[in-house]
């Protein structure tokens, strides 16, 4: 792979999905606290909203490249062994990974 | 390269790691505790857009005390790393990187934090 999500790359990603998440949530929490869906038609119909389904699709896969970004920065500044290190950062990428196509199975489910 | 070796000091105990060094720590560590949670938030999300039921579920979870303070814990997490996120993107431009800047937003995103965490679980609930 020549384009490894690291150094500089990852740097920038690291801010500019910080950036989205920032809006995201300051909008969600906003949301949820002046209108906060009534039952479960009502928050389908938020979520489902083609607007809001597009931003959070794109909120979750920014939550998650951020997470990876982070988390892997932490693996890399504290677990020194090559083999524990390895192990830890190919579990987190399998979590990441299960956490996303999660996501994406609840998100098709509200279309 | 040649000479003697750095001086390691690595003692934690003993270490008096400036307010700004706290923060950064803390940042961190709230990073971490969001991710591990992520699936459980994400289970709380499939509940609740799955059928009436699992809303009314969902709801009668959150007001138990328990998921109470797993959510205010969580929040003031998701405060102090949202905080201390703005912080740090202000330093990437280049604003308080000076003392006493630096060490007073330190201070700053530390007693907000637990604050914005209460107004938030007061406001959600």
């Amino acid at each position: 792979m020549s384009r490894h999500l690291s150094g500089f790359r990852a740097w920038m990603w690291q801010r500019a999905s910080a950036v989205y998440l920032a809006g995201f949530f300051i909008y969600v929490l906003a949301y949820l606290i002046a209108a906060p869906p009534v039952d479960h038609q009502a928050l389908k119909g938020w979520v489902g909203n083609p607007g809001m389904w597009l931003a959070t699709a794109l909120f979750f896969l920014f939550l998650l490249l951020h997470a990876w970004i982070g988390v892997r920065d932490v693996i890399l500044d504290y677990i020194k062994p090559a083999g524990l290190r390895l192990g830890m950062l190919a579990a987190v990428f399998v979590f990441v990974l299960i956490c996303g196509l999660w996501v994406l199975s609840i998100l098709m489910g509200v279309l | 390269m040649p000479g003697e070796p750095r001086p390691v000091f690595l003692n934690l105990l003993q270490i008096r790691l400036p307010v700004a060094g706290v923060m950064s720590i803390a940042h961190r560590a709230a990073g971490v505790l969001l991710f591990l949670a992520l699936p459980f938030a994400i289970a709380l999300l499939a509940l609740a857009l799955s059928d009436q039921e699992g809303f009314a579920q969902v709801q009668v979870l959150s007001q138990q005390p328990l998921m109470q303070g797993g959510l205010l814990l969580l929040l003031w997490a998701l405060a102090h790393h949202f905080l201390a996120g703005i912080r740090y993107l202000l330093i990437d431009i280049h604003l308080g990187v000076q003392a006493p800047w630096y060490r007073q937003t330190a201070w700053a995103v530390l007693a907000a934090a637990p604050v914005l965490a209460l107004l938030l679980l007061w406001g959600l609930s």
